[in-house]
């Protein structure tokens, strides 16, 4: 609770119930839940005692998705029904799709955007859809162990995640009706979970190698401040693809072509991944599959010929090492500790390669398909507003550059890769027609010159512009990246200072109509439910502004506030507190806004404040030293 | 009434407004700065404080950005000088220098050609370094001579360093570029 922090030691606050968190690892391979107990944050299990959620969804023709293992199980038999991997489809178009489409056993169909939808006997289902029901069942699960709803979670996505795959995911906890805090940075979270902010101090390299993706990270550590410093990656590098490569050995060696079906397909997949995670333990292993009208095929697989299988995956992984410590500005020998994330870095191969690139053994004492979960975990619990006094802090940047698309399809930089966020850089633009009231921006992410080589997050198309002479108008454009690495575009006519409103068309992603109907959908009495959720939503948004109102009155209140400013802010707490036991949502909204508007000027006033105590005392011995 | 906006950046982070900067205090009052006002710490704050907090962070870390690069500093201490940048049309007519960016720029040219690649890029990137830091220490005391400097000159000097700095992000690209290819070997 921002308000609550800002008072003094030892000075009584408002009482307040402890709130239930959660942190989720939403995997390509499986996905996780942990929440902090009894001051440890620990993953939960399932009623069998399975901490790992298979991220694969099944859907059937009645009844609600089959999530997890039981879905797992159908993999082979029910292929075009069972969603497996879907954080690989998390943002991505059709074009993206296509490219890894000899891979992906799905049928596809074009969606209203250039989101691709899958074919399933449920009819066209997006993959922000399919991890919203993964999500459903974490949620459930953590409701069920820690007795009560959940306030708000913190989910993880890859630190090399762009624009439009952090936007569908945070679409995807909203379907789920979470409240997400916070998207944080695997490695992040890793580095937090190392509890490396506990006396531990320096430069951590984070190497993250999942069952889809795959993300270096630096991070600086300093009395509790998580600062980092570049990030690198490639989101789709990981444990599939070594399943891949050991399948299609297997399809080369048994004879097997790749109109095998679908399901033989998937099987295979298994077959290799079962070597794979064999390989870690033993130097041999048995592999065998059948063949369609011959006898099964059966062969040894040696770790040293997995190794030659997997050696050119793992060295695409050092690319982005050497690009990261370049980028943080930084050699190796600066790099204090090597901290192992994702499953696929139990393979040793894996393990040998990044001790031998940084020459330093890697850490690896934390299990590392939980390492993630933990620490979204302790982060949830701080954001929750559990834990007032903790410091710890999170300083994290944007992956790829932010651009624009200029004349002759050439991409310029607005915000640099690496830059730490919130960030916000404002550009001008003018009209080249008499009289012109709109005009379209083409936002992209990605370090290449060509816009057809970097990511299309979306055309945001601005109207109302006044209208004017050719050349006159001047429209000042705003990008800002908020903390979760997410952009948001603002627009003004400097000349008339009008405010132009933007449209945003994403290019992969869902727009706000889209995910409320699907948000309907997903209820059994859509409009009833709908209002009831909506009447919930503004009695706890307004117990919460009341509750942060009245700490932060009985702090300074009297110093900062005038009598008749005092006088209208209570007026219109009253009056909030009033329509909080009403039925009308909307009202209860007006009112919120009501006590929002009255305290406006006094809430800029304390955060004033709050950045002058900060600074306070330092001035003083600072100028007398210099 | 807004967010207090207007101060300049060497003012928000309580440091005096010269060229030279103790890096160790600018990063922990970064650091103080970003414990007070970032987001996370008004995760369940009202919209309006949210926002603020976003704002506040934002240009904590655009003013951490500009203090912390020599570059980008001493180009906003002329500025504050009231000294207008016009990039376009700025042009150096210095021959030596002029002389030593085409050296620069050709010895980049053979470095593909050449047997040790990344040995001879080496030398190059050093040698970029070691001119960039003199440029800097030239617009030191050309900045710390206060009312008496010229602006123009300084605004000379940080040309130069940003021709320096390009070459330098050129050649981080080449050898970037160049140890991918021997990895790929």
């Amino acid at each position: 609770m921002a308000l609550l922090q800002i008072s003094e030691p030892g000075q009584s606050t408002a009482p307040h119930e402890r709130r239930l968190a959660a942190g989720i690892d939403l995997g390509t391979t499986n996905s996780l839940i942990a929440s902090v107990r009894s001051g440890v944050a620990e993953t939960l299990a399932d009623a069998d005692g399975d901490h790992l959620l298979p991220s694969v969804v099944r859907y059937t023709t009645e009844g609600p998705p089959l999530v997890g293992r039981i879905a797992l199980d159908a993999e082979t038999t029910d292929p075009l029904n069972t969603i497996a991997s879907v954080k690989r489809l998390m943002g991505r178009g059709v074009g993206d799709v296509k490219s890894l489409g000899a891979h992906l056993p799905y049928e596809f169909v074009p969606g209203t955007s250039d989101m691709p939808l899958l074919h399933t006997c449920r009819g066209d289902i997006s993959p922000v859809e399919v991890s919203a029901d993964i999500l459903r069942v974490l949620k459930t699960r953590a409701e069920q162990t820690l007795g009560g709803e959940l306030d708000g979670v913190v989910i993880t996505v890859p630190a090399y995640f762009d624009d439009a795959q952090r936007q569908a995911t945070r679409d995807a906890g909203k379907l789920a009706g979470l409240q997400v805090l916070r998207l944080l940075n695997e490695p992040t979270a890793a580095a937090v979970a190392y509890g490396l902010d506990r006396g531990s101090e320096g430069v951590t390299a984070i190497y993250d190698l999942g069952g889809g993706t795959f993300d270096i990270s630096i991070l600086r550590l300093n009395r509790g401040v998580f600062e980092v410093m570049a990030t690198a990656g490639d989101t789709a590098l990981g444990g599939d693809d070594i399943d891949r490569v050991v399948a299609q050995w297997i399809m080369q060696e048994a004879g097997i072509g790749e109109d095998a079906g679908h399901g033989a397909l998937r099987h295979l997949m298994q077959v290799a991944r079962t070597a794979k995670e064999a390989l870690t333990e033993v130097p041999a292993t048995t592999v065998s599959v059948p063949v369609a009208g011959a006898d099964d095929w059966s062969g040894s697989l040696t770790r040293e010929q997995f190794d030659e299988l997997v050696s050119p995956l793992v060295q695409k992984t050092l690319s982005p090492c050497r690009r990261v410590l370049r980028d943080a500005g930084i050699r190796v020998s600066d790099v204090q500790a090597v901290v192992l994330v994702g499953g696929s870095t139990r393979v040793p191969l894996v393990r040998s390669k990044v001790a031998g690139f940084f020459g330093r053994d890697p850490l690896v004492d934390i299990d590392p398909d939980r390492v993630v979960a933990v620490g979204a975990a302790i982060q949830a619990d701080i954001l929750a507003g559990n834990k007032p006094d903790d410091d710890m802090l999170l300083l994290d940047v944007i992956p790829l550059s932010l651009g624009l698309e200029t004349m002759g399809g050439l991409a310029e930089k607005i915000i640099p890769r690496n830059t730490t966020i919130p960030t916000a850089r404002a550009q001008e633009f003018t009209t080249f027609k008499d009289g012109q009231t709109a005009m379209s921006l083409h936002v992209v992410q990605g370090e290449r010159e060509l816009v057809s080589d970097c990511r299309s997050l979306g055309q945001f198309e601005l109207r109302d512009i006044p209208p004017m002479v050719a050349g006159s108008a001047r429209i000042r454009v705003s990008f800002q990246v908020d903390a979760d690495g997410l952009l948001n575009v603002t627009a003004e006519e400097q000349v008339k200072g009008v405010q132009s409103s933007i449209e945003v068309k994403p290019s992969y992603g869902l727009n706000d109509r889209e995910i409320e109907t699907m948000l309907k959908d997903s209820m059994a009495h859509a409009q009833d439910d709908m209002e009831q959720r909506r009447l919930r939503e503004q009695q706890v948004e307004a117990d919460r502004v009341l509750e942060a109102l009245e700490a932060a009155l009985a702090e300074d209140g009297d110093q900062l506030l005038e009598a008749g400013e005092r006088r209208r802010i209570d007026a219109a707490a009253a009056a909030l507190r009033q329509a909080g036991k009403g039925p009308d949502y909307r009202v209860i909204r007006r009112a919120i806004e009501d006590v929002e508007q009255a305290s406006s000027d006094y809430v800029d006033r304390r955060m004033n404040e709050n950045i002058r105590k900060a600074m306070a005392g330092h001035r003083v011995d600072e100028f007398e030293s210099s | 009434m807004a967010a207090d906006f207007s101060s300049t950046h060497f003012e928000l982070f309580g440091l005096p407004q010269t060229f030279e900067v103790d890096r160790e205090l600018l990063d922990s009052r970064f650091r103080e700065l970003q414990r007070t006002m970032h987001p996370d710490r008004f995760a369940s704050a009202s919209d309006q404080e949210r926002r603020i907090s976003m704002q506040q962070a934002t240009r904590i870390n655009e003013g951490y950005g500009i203090l912390k690069d020599s570059l980008m500093r001493g180009r906003y201490l002329l500025e504050l000088g009231g000294y207008e940048f016009n990039d376009e049309h700025h042009t150096i007519s210095d021959p030596g220098f002029l002389m030593e960016q085409m050296e620069l720029r050709e010895a980049i040219g053979e470095v593909r050609g050449s047997s040790d690649p990344l040995e001879k890029l080496g030398v190059i990137m050093g040698r970029i370094a070691a001119d960039f830091d003199t440029l800097a220490a030239e617009l030191k005391n050309q900045l710390a001579a206060g009312a008496a400097t010229n602006h123009d000159v300084a605004a000379d000097t940080l040309m130069k360093m940003q021709f320096f700095r390009k070459l330098d992000e050129e050649t981080q690209e080449l050898e970037a570029s160049l140890e991918d290819e021997l990895d790929h070997l």
